[in-house]
């Protein structure tokens, strides 16, 4: 069924933002008249734990996670966790990645080092790779806190949903006075 | 109108639809948002309950009183309310009731993967097991309708991936016309005595046989013929499984996975090739079908231990899978107790003096983790007072001296306080610590008996747990501040040597509770660098401000994320080297 479903993966760390994300995401594809299902886990993973949200669409979507090997779109907040996840990918799958390293408590402990060279690690499993400076991009539209939605402005590229479906889907779910700071937030991040 | 909705947001809309008067619970994951979802209906009475049991209880009160009830739980609930649920079955119900059970297969937020389908056929009433979040709430009204007509409360069963997962649902108006509640006494029906439960149990049986016959033509088991070479019977998430992977097979969708429909189930059987059922954890169909005398696959290519996934179905189906890249070794990022948190200084303590911890269930389960490791044995909700007084029972009078039950206020109140009379009843010499964060924090800050405030937000008593303890015969109860170790350790240590009971209750909330006046952030602190000796004492908390930074050629030195500190203070109480002070 993977060729009429769309399987996107949003990965990172509890409390970066990841589900509100996927339900701007999802509220899109519904608005856009397509079946969408999504799935994630949370309870004990939220307490600063890996966060994987599967969002899937299409005509029509049976399960609700992505089946392995299936995901078409990465979309990363943390670099890390993109890389955990490139496994569920398929080949020649897009990766849209924030440049931002969160490091874990073994790392925080001085047990582990963060990996080096990641950024270089996944262009060369997946030449579609976009590396996105959220933070910085958002900071020049007026706003730190909109990094996540620059980072769907730069994931929206890679879907073909009509520009207006994103921003109704935006404008019903963020909070309407920083809707203006997001909408701009989410252009920039399009037209990257 | 359409909106998306988690499995969850979808049982607390049907609530809604279906006219529910009363809804309870106790909070557990995959199940919590349930009632967090329900209180915006205004219309439905909905609380929180100290455990399952009572949710349940009341529930069934509501439901003689006349009302619909709605009782929400995650698996491991049901064992509290296993009590009440099996004598419900006999009584029957007045206003419908419907138990909600939320399955963890795969254990993401749990301690055990129990397959409560066997629960419905245990406790002999019928179950229903939604595929997506428009099946949970049209479910949800057809169990209300279900528990009328057939007089038996309804189970509905949900597992993680629908509770959570979101999908399309088409919202429907609210039914009309049901009873008013009105008090009826009946107590051939509801007084549960030898006399009348022997009256009973016979048409608790016939009514098992006579769902079982409505269930071959119950819309909700539906017969979806395609390939006559394969057929699969199943239910729940599975469904979504095999129609994403075997998208030829013909299936059998269960809506209804107790009683079966075997009339249903010989018809779908006698028009397949060969015959199989995809299920998740136990063979709770496979083997009442064999017993049924007819041939059927399930765990002979399926896995019985955790969560079914498209990609294990393809496998056990011998379907070509997708190449996939081999997972690179990478830093794991296992859960950890949030920054200021007040259960971090008590574990560091309890590992300090070897402790033996008999713990429990909640956040502060995460002391078992490295490198605070100062927990023992989790078992259940309020296991950890029997434990303890299980373990001094046994061991030498040397080693009794070490064994400290760790338990969290909502937990204590749950099922503790019983734990909590058996150790002073039959005296047994173990120390008990009741963590009172004042919140449910696990499940995502749910409001208890100890936090002052009910479901709906209202103020209401706070318990006072101290001198709960005291009534209850404690005579060595101490408050203390969790932020102050040496006071946390001296004394742990004092009442680890007394020969009799004794209760500590630490007194910080959790820094989640946003309730105005409840946490305050203290100070920022922040490392000194010429004075940072590079010890790696304040490392030993595994607090996530703390972060270890190398230096080249040097021993390396510790740094505070300012972003991240609340200000516990508690590391600066670990640095000799007073290198950890107020950031200027």
């Amino acid at each position: 069924m993977s060729g009429t479903v769309t399987n996107i993966l949003l990965v990172g760390v509890g409390g970066q933002g990841i589900l509100l994300a996927s339900e701007i995401l999802s509220e899109t594809f519904m608005l856009a008249g397509f079946d969408v299902k999504k799935s994630e886990i949370h309870g004990m993973s939220q307490r600063g734990g890996s966060v994987v949200s599967h969002v899937r669409y299409g005509k029509e979507v049976f399960s609700p996670i992505i089946p392995e090997g299936e995901g078409d779109i990465l979309f990363g907040f943390e670099l890390l966790e993109t890389c955990r996840s490139l496994p569920l990918l398929k080949k020649g799958a897009s990766v849209i990645a924030n440049d931002l390293c969160i490091p874990p408590p073994a790392v925080l402990s001085g047990q582990e080092e963060y990996p080096q060279g990641l950024a270089e690690k996944i262009t060369g499993q997946f030449p579609d790779f976009t590396l996105v400076d959220g933070l910085k991009v958002a900071t020049e539209a007026g706003n730190p806190r909109a990094a996540n939605t620059v980072l769907l402005g730069a994931v929206s590229r890679r879907i073909d949903i009509p520009e207006k479906y994103w921003i109704e889907a935006l404008g019903k779910m963020v909070p309407p006075k920083t809707f203006e700071v997001n909408k701009k937030a989410f252009l920039d991040g399009r037209n990257l | 109108m359409k909106e998306i909705f988690s499995g969850n947001e979808a049982i607390a809309r049907g609530a809604f639809e279906a006219g529910v008067k009363v809804a309870t619970a106790y909070p557990g994951t995959p199940s919590t948002e349930i009632l967090e979802n329900i209180l915006h209906y205004k219309e439905i009475d909905s609380s929180w309950a100290p455990n399952e049991k009572v949710a349940l209880e009341v529930g069934i009160g509501a439901s003689f009183g006349g009302g619909r009830a709605l009782v929400a739980m995650k698996h491991v609930g049901v064992n509290v309310a296993a009590d009440p649920l099996f004598t419900l079955s006999y009584t029957g119900v007045n206003g419908g009731l419907v138990l909600i059970t939320a399955d963890d297969p795969e254990m993401h937020s749990s301690q055990n993967e129990q397959d409560n389908r066997n629960y419905a056929k245990f406790a002999k009433v019928p179950m229903l097991e939604p595929s997506d979040s428009q099946e949970c709430k049209d479910f949800t009204l057809l169990a209300f309708e279900l528990s009328e007509r057939f007089d038996t409360p309804v189970m509905l069963r949900t597992t993680t991936r629908i509770s959570h997962s979101k999908s399309i649902v088409t919202l429907g108006t609210p039914v009309t016309g049901l009873h008013a509640p009105k008090l009826v006494k009946n107590a051939a029906k509801f007084v549960m005595l030898p006399g009348n439960a022997r009256v009973r149990h016979p048409l608790v049986e016939e009514r098992t046989k006579k769902l079982s016959e409505f269930g071959s033509t119950f819309e909700i088991n539906r017969m979806e013929l395609r390939s006559n070479d394969l057929g699969i019977i199943t239910s729940g998430v599975a469904y979504q499984y095999v129609r994403e992977v075997l998208p030829d097979a013909s299936t059998l969708k269960l809506g209804m996975v107790h009683p079966l429909p075997f009339g249903l189930i010989k018809e779908f059987a006698a028009k397949v090739k060969q015959l199989f059922v995809v299920e998740e954890l136990d063979p709770f169909i496979e083997e009442q079908i064999k017993a049924a005398g007819i041939p059927i696959i399930g765990k002979a290519i399926l896995p019985i231990c955790g969560e079914l996934t498209p990609g294990i179905l393809r496998k056990a189906f011998r379907l070509p899978e997708p190449a996939q890249m081999e997972s690179a070794r990478l830093p794991g990022r296992p859960p950890n107790m949030c920054p200021g948190c007040p259960h971090r200084g008590v574990f560091y303590a309890l590992n300090q003096l070897k402790a033996y911890v008999t713990g429990d269930i909640g956040c502060y389960t995460l002391g078992f983790m490295p490198p605070l490791s100062a927990m023992d044995t989790c078992i259940c909700m309020g296991a950890s007072i029997g434990n303890a007084t299980g373990v001094v029972k046994v061991v030498s009078e040397e080693e009794r001296k070490k064994v400290v039950a760790v338990i969290g206020d909502s937990t204590f109140l749950h099922t503790g306080i019983g734990g909590l009379i058996d150790m002073v009843y039959n005296n047994a010499p173990a120390t008990l610590m009741i963590l009172d964060n004042r919140i449910t924090a696990m499940t995502g800050r749910q409001d208890n008996p100890a936090s002052g405030f009910t479901l709906m937000d209202e103020p209401s008593h706070r318990i006072d747990i101290p001198q709960l303890c005291r009534v209850l015969g404690v005579r060595n109860v101490r408050t203390i501040d969790p932020y102050d170790l040496e006071a946390t350790k001296r004394t742990l240590e004092e009442e680890m040597n007394r020969p009799e009971p004794s209760v500590i209750v630490t007194d910080r909330p959790c820094v989640l509770v946003k309730r105005e006046g409840v946490f305050e952030k203290g100070p920022v602190l922040t490392v000194f660098e010429e004075k940072c000796t590079g010890c790696r004492a304040c490392l030993k908390i595994g607090c996530p401000a703390i972060a270890w930074k190398p230096t080249d050629g040097k021993k390396g030195r510790a740094y505070i994320d300012y972003q991240l500190c609340t200000g516990c203070d508690v590391c600066r109480q670990l640095c000799k080297a007073e290198a950890i002070g107020r950031k200027k």
